[in-house]
């Protein structure tokens, strides 16, 4: 028997916060992959405290649905689970490439499997692109546009801005958009600057955020002048500076999130190979040439 | 009668002879070589033949007990020790006899957890089935309630209250009524409880395993860091109001066994639910950082001037609010403190253009209102 368990931030306020979890569970649950898919959240229930306790499999593995390595993956996240024994330094990173560990939950006894976050994970690269394709309805978006990644920046962590720079760096080296530029909310390049730094016509604008919130719904679209107030919400694409902005929302609501959660998961052992082939087809929303 | 089925008879028989004998709930089998024996309710046969086993096990009186057998042993298994002991708990399986239960099971029988009704009966050739209904649907006709199957739908159902309200905690007794999970198998069962009150089961079975693994206040106020470092200087005495305020069964239906620390209790009422509360929860540590916060002020001299029944109005006020009561007060029933018009009719007599009470500063040395701290 083997489990995945997604962990998460979660929120007291904001029901939306675990969206994204329950549903990159769901889809992975529908494949059959594991014989059980949980989820457990710092701030909500199941607690990361709990959670493996509703798990009835002896092996698990545990993907964090975090952006980056810091705080939460490194400290947060494995004291509250009782990994016995877990030191950082077992993932052995340089801040991108945390990507498993293999410990004992001190309270069930299980074999725990403990996996760097899916926003460092080279898979991601892909869901930042299929969101351009959602947002778009292109399947072959790329010609005549510019692609901005956006990141919190380094003022909380400095991994965060790492991740940004990373997927930013593939998915110029895919030459497939005319430009592609990291974006920070809180440093330069700064993100209320998009169309200084494209001169594309049209750019998408992807966030590597988790989940839409405060950040991605109402920060995000007012610095780039989407909308003077957020509550009336904008218009995909909304035209600023004579430029067509696709503002996609935080990229870990794309679908395709669950296979870089799985592909963490294969990484550390898991055999689901069936499993992530599935997931990468059908949570394409837009159709592919030929079909 | 119950009905056996042959593939339950040859699972037992399959059992017997790989895996040695059977002793369950009242039934006995064994294989020996070539003669079988089984046994239930005061019925033995013994050296008897396969032939005659599986006749034996089809009478009237040991059938009940083959099934029986085949849903525990088959069908439950012990892989889910949690899942398995809460499914023996909806049908009292350690206080009756197989007959007893088969008796009850067909008029269904009820376990309350939380806000939960969870209904046991029995299905065909032994399967039990399992209802799910809001408490304050008990009596309600099936056909009046909204229909769920999916356990996963139990998510929608408990994220919002019936304001539309978010609730971030899953066991607060505000639980929308309305639905039933009318026909649910036991893993579909457990999930669904698990769903609407995560983790209950487990813990609940841990505690009556006596395993179950308490982390008091201090002990979780020391584990935390970053923001929530802070709740490690939240004075005892204010614990104790933390846990009146937060834990008591008007706000949350587990029952709060985590104290003080392991040699001092809290006084608060840890309430009467079915399912433990095994440590402080992130809310109630995210709420005690803003109150150790709050408690790091001195407490100052104000003077206000007052009648006596616009002080009682100010304590109405924080009862209502405190016992979220205010939706019940009636729009024109200025004789409670908390009505709408009353509170501002005390408003515009005693606040200043600044919103003072009393036209008193918070700040001696300030004037303006202070509203909001940090999130």
């Amino acid at each position: 028997m083997q489990a995945l368990v997604i962990v998460a931030h979660g929120s007291h306020l904001n029901p939306d916060s675990s969206t994204p979890t329950h549903q990159h569970a769901d889809t992975i649950r529908a494949t059959g992959a594991f014989d059980e898919v949980k989820t457990g959240f710092w701030k909500e229930e199941p607690s990361l405290r709990e959670v493996l306790r509703t798990v009835e499999s002896e092996e698990v593995y545990v993907v964090p649905l975090f952006i980056s390595e810091g705080y939460f993956t490194e400290q947060v996240i494995p004291r509250e689970l009782r990994l016995s024994g877990w030191d950082v330094s077992e993932w052995a990173s340089d801040g991108l490439s945390a990507d498993t560990a293999t410990l004992t939950a001190g309270d069930t006894g299980q074999t725990v499997h403990y996996c760097g976050p899916v926003g460092t994970h080279e898979a991601m690269t892909d869901v930042l692109v299929r969101r351009a394709e959602t947002v778009t309805g292109d399947p072959d978006v790329g010609d005549g546009f510019g692609f901005a990644v956006v990141g919190h920046g380094t003022e909380r962590n400095e991994n965060s801005a790492k991740a940004i720079e990373y997927h930013a760096d593939r998915v110029r080296e895919m030459d497939r958009f005319d430009e592609v530029q990291a974006l920070y909310m809180d440093e330069e390049p700064e993100v209320d600057d998009v169309t200084d730094y494209f001169e594309s016509e049209d750019v998408v604008v992807v966030p590597l955020f988790v989940a839409d919130g405060f950040h991605t719904q109402e920060d995000i679209p007012e610095d780039m002048g989407l909308t003077d107030d957020y509550r009336t919400g904008y218009d995909v694409p909304a035209t600023v500076d004579d430029r067509r902005i696709w503002y996609a929302g935080a990229v870990g609501t794309e679908g395709l999130t669950a296979d870089v959660v799985l592909e963490r998961a294969s990484e550390a052992g898991a055999s689901i190979d069936a499993a992530i082939a599935t997931i990468r087809e059908e949570t394409r929303e837009t159709e592919v040439a030929g079909d | 009668m119950t009905d056996v089925r042959d593939e339950q008879v040859t699972a037992l028989l399959d059992r017997i002879v790989s895996g040695g004998p059977v002793e369950f709930d009242g039934l006995r089998a064994s294989a020996g070589d070539d003669t079988y024996a089984i046994e239930a309710a005061e019925t033995t046969h013994e050296g008897v033949s396969e032939a005659e086993f599986r006749e034996a096990a089809r009478t009237d009186h040991i059938a009940p007990y083959v099934t029986n057998w085949y849903y525990w042993a088959e069908v439950v298994g012990r892989r889910g020790r949690h899942r398995r002991a809460f499914l023996r708990h909806a049908e009292a399986a350690t206080d009756h006899t197989v007959p007893e239960r088969y008796d009850a099971l067909d008029g269904g029988m009820k376990t309350e957890w939380g806000d939960l009704v969870v209904t046991a009966t029995l299905g065909e050739a032994g399967h039990r089935r399992y209802e799910i209904r809001h408490v304050d649907d008990a009596g309600a006709d099936p056909a009046d309630l909204d229909p769920y199957h999916d356990p996963l739908a139990a998510r929608e159902l408990s994220t919002y209250d019936d304001q539309g309200r978010y609730r971030p905690l899953r066991t607060a007794p505000s639980l929308v009524s309305g639905w039933v999970f009318a026909d649910l198998d036991g893993r579909d069962a457990v999930e669904t409880l698990d769903t609407l009150y995560p983790a209950s089961v487990a813990n609940w079975n841990l505690e009556r395993e006596g395993e179950l693994d308490v982390t008091h206040w201090r002990e979780t106020a020391d584990r935390q860091t970053g923001i929530y470092g802070v709740v490690e200087e939240l004075p005892a005495e204010a614990v104790e109001w933390v846990a009146e305020s937060c834990c008591v069964d008007s706000e949350c239906l587990k029952r709060r066994e985590w104290e003080y620390d392991s040699d001092h209790e809290l006084e608060a009422d840890g309430g009467t639910g079915a399912f433990p509360c095994r440590e402080p929860c992130s809310l109630v540590v995210a709420a005690a950082r803003r109150w150790t916060k709050l408690e790091e002020e001195e407490s100052r001299t104000y003077e206000f001037e007052l009648t006596p029944s616009e002080k009682e109005q100010i304590e109405a006020i924080i009862d209502a609010v405190a016992d979220g009561r205010i939706d019940e007060i009636r729009e024109a029933d200025v004789y409670e403190g908390a009505n709408r018009y009353r509170t501002r009719f005390l408003r515009a007599k005693q606040f200043d253009d600044e919103g003072n009470l009393a036209g008193v500063p918070t700040d001696p040395h300030e004037h303006g209102h202070h509203g909001h701290g940090d999130h």
